[in-house]
């Protein structure tokens, strides 16, 4: 009677034990990142899908803006188009937090809680997720916009792309916190959602220029960071990346990343 | 009545997979204090499959949420799976499987997908992800579902995709909340044929919580009885029904002078002509007393006998039916919910 005889017995059958690693915040992001991407790999038409609206205003609201300038369809599509690609990465992200509150309310969410993964992780993997999506469809909308006479300007679009998605990573981030606060109350997810969201997008100038507004439009825009996302992506894709509205733009950026995240993490540290 | 069986020759040590003292939850739930659960006691051996039972909202899955790190006690400690529970939830998380009420899957996930990022969760490497996970579809009859998305699958395919999941490690321990509520009667019979499996090829500690009474009695080695939020009995089903319950035997006769005279003899309770009497081995007391009350010329018309399950046992216990209890659920979930509130 050997030692390996007995443990190779024994392995036989129990089955060895699954080789559980520790586990760390970068692989676990790059985990829960690679989970939350899959739906979109097996189900690209989804991101085609939630298109639809942004195409909707580029299509149904454009003309006008375009016969309210006088005909001039080329520039009026420069100040419109990245006023659109804002819109998708504001209507993409705010309504992420939709999946996780569904996730909360079957039991998905759970079970990725007993799971040895790092409470940031869950958050931060989930918000990164969002660049994807956004990515592709802030290029299909510039892409539709060409023939039509949009100059294309490519450096302009990819400092453009990224500046948007550390938006939407953190607009991301404040939609599942949101998610995580309102628990098992769908309307009062939607409520927020719908009060807060056209307010920010008509109070961005996104639409509409907001020159011509009364004076507290014009002191609500200052405080929006919106305004100055659209402000920053209307220099850059005009290729002035030199623009002061591009360092607006960033800042606004980077500090709705930070605070969504901020916030985000601390609420997911107390889900339970 | 299989008590332990002599299969878990793979632990031969018998080390305490689950160790608490004193665990304890109290809720905050409209400016009223809800204790949950109060100053729970318990211990799991390496390799025993244990019932919770008892009715919607006894405090079940407060404790088993407790023991699996999603919730904080109040008060009390816990060990679980050589791990402790406050200081040390990551080790418990990594060393456990878990199977809650819901269901695990992500509805837009496929489930094989599901199956690769819950290995890829529990650090496993790629190539040992996908042959675990082809294993636990075969085993688990997930074969013609493995493509499709989670929401498309029926009732009891999610809850066998739900063990999947949980055991994707391979954990040492499994716990599962109320794994066959809602279930049809063939999904639930063939969800437990897995569960009964699993045990007998791993030996896998199992720590469930069911309502359904009969589940506990043929599935479960121990049956831990639980009723406003304290363990109120612990023990083999067979052991329990034999000591708390007894048997019931009824002997009916021609008249109620007749039962009253059989009562006065043998002791019972009467109702007309019907003589009800509970006792410990009631089968074998049943003939000596027809034989009997026959010699005092008190003749029995008919007779039943029937063994003590355990809603009789919760009934000695607590003076109520589980079953009446079962059948207007209160939803547990919603005291849960409030935690944090």
């Amino acid at each position: 009677m050997t030692t390996t005889a007995t443990t190779s017995s024994t392995t036989a059958t129990t089955g060895p034990a699954a080789s559980v690693r520790p586990t760390g915040f970068a692989r676990d992001t790059a985990t829960v990142f690679v989970r939350e991407s899959r739906p979109l790999v097996r189900d690209p038409f989804s991101v085609i899908f939630s298109l639809v609206q942004p195409l909707v205003f580029l299509g149904l609201f454009g003309p006008l803006l375009i016969g309210a300038a006088g005909g001039d369809v080329a520039g009026t599509l420069q100040w419109f188009v990245p006023g659109i690609l804002v819109m998708v990465a504001l209507f993409g992200t705010a309504s992420t937090g939709a999946n996780l509150l569904f996730e909360m309310q079957t039991g998905s969410h759970e079970r990725t809680l007993v799971a040895p993964l790092s409470r940031s992780a869950l958050l931060v993997g989930r918000a990164l997720k969002e660049v994807v999506p956004l990515t592709i469809q802030g290029t299909i909308v510039v892409l539709v916009a060409v023939p039509f006479g949009f100059r294309l300007d490519v450096p302009g679009l990819v400092a453009g792309l990224a500046v948007l998605a550390v938006f939407g990573i953190g607009f991301g981030a404040l939609s599942y916190t949101l998610a995580l606060s309102c628990r098992n109350r769908d309307w009062m997810f939607w409520m927020v959602h719908q009060t807060l969201l056209f307010p920010l997008m008509i109070l961005s100038g996104m639409l509409l220029p907001l020159e011509d507004g009364p004076d507290w439009m014009q002191v609500a825009a200052a405080v929006n960071p919106l305004s100055y996302l659209v402000a920053a992506e209307r220099a850059l894709l005009a290729g002035d990346l030199g623009s002061p509205d591009v360092i607006g733009g960033i800042i606004a950026a980077v500090a709705t990343c930070a605070v969504g995240v901020f916030v985000g993490v601390r609420a997911m540290r107390r889900a339970n | 009545m299989p008590r332990k069986t002599g299969d878990m020759t793979n632990h031969t040590h018998s080390a305490q997979m689950i160790t608490a003292r004193g665990l304890t939850k109290t809720f905050r739930s409209k400016g009223q204090t809800v204790e949950a659960v109060r100053a729970v006691d318990l211990e799991v051996a390496d390799g025993e499959l244990v019932a919770f039972l008892g009715p919607n909202g006894a405090g079940k899955s407060t404790t088993l949420r407790m023991l699996t790190t999603l919730l904080p006690p109040t008060s009390g400690e816990a060990s679980v799976a050589g791990c402790d529970i406050r200081h040390d939830p990551a080790g418990v998380r990594r060393r456990i499987g878990y199977v809650g009420q819901g269901s695990s899957g992500g509805h837009t996930q496929r489930v094989r997908d599901e199956l690769h990022a819950q290995g890829a969760f529990y650090g496993m490497g790629r190539r040992e992800t996908r042959a675990r996970a082809a294993e636990l579809i075969e085993s688990l009859e997930l074969g013609q579902v493995a493509n499709r998305q989670v929401q498309a699958l029926s009732g009891g395919q999610k809850r066998r995709l739900d063990i999947a999941l949980g055991l994707i490690h391979r954990p040492e321990l499994l716990f599962l909340d109320e794994p066959s509520t809602g279930l049809d009667p063939h999904s639930r019979a063939n969800l437990w044929d897995h569960i009964v499996d699993l045990r007998r090829s791993t030996g896998t500690t199992i720590f469930l919580t069911t309502h359904y009474l009969d589940e506990a009695d043929q599935l479960a080695e121990r049956v831990m009885v639980m009723d406003h939020g304290a363990v109120i009995a612990d023990d083999t089903a067979w052991a329990l029904k034999s000591s708390l319950a007894g048997d019931r035997v009824t002997l009916e006769f021609g008249s109620a002078t007749d039962a009253a005279a059989a009562a006065s003899r043998i002791g019972g309770a009467i109702d007309g002509a019907v003589m009800t009497v509970t006792a410990q081995g009631g089968d074998r007391a049943l003939p000596r007393w027809i034989r009997e009350l026959s010699d005092a010329g008190l003749e029995v018309v008919a007779a039943t006998h029937r063994q003590p399950t355990l809603d009789d046992v919760f009934l000695a216990l607590t003076g109520r039916s589980l079953r009446e209890e079962a059948a207007t659920p209160v939803p547990e979930p919603a005291v849960t919910t409030a935690a944090a509130a």
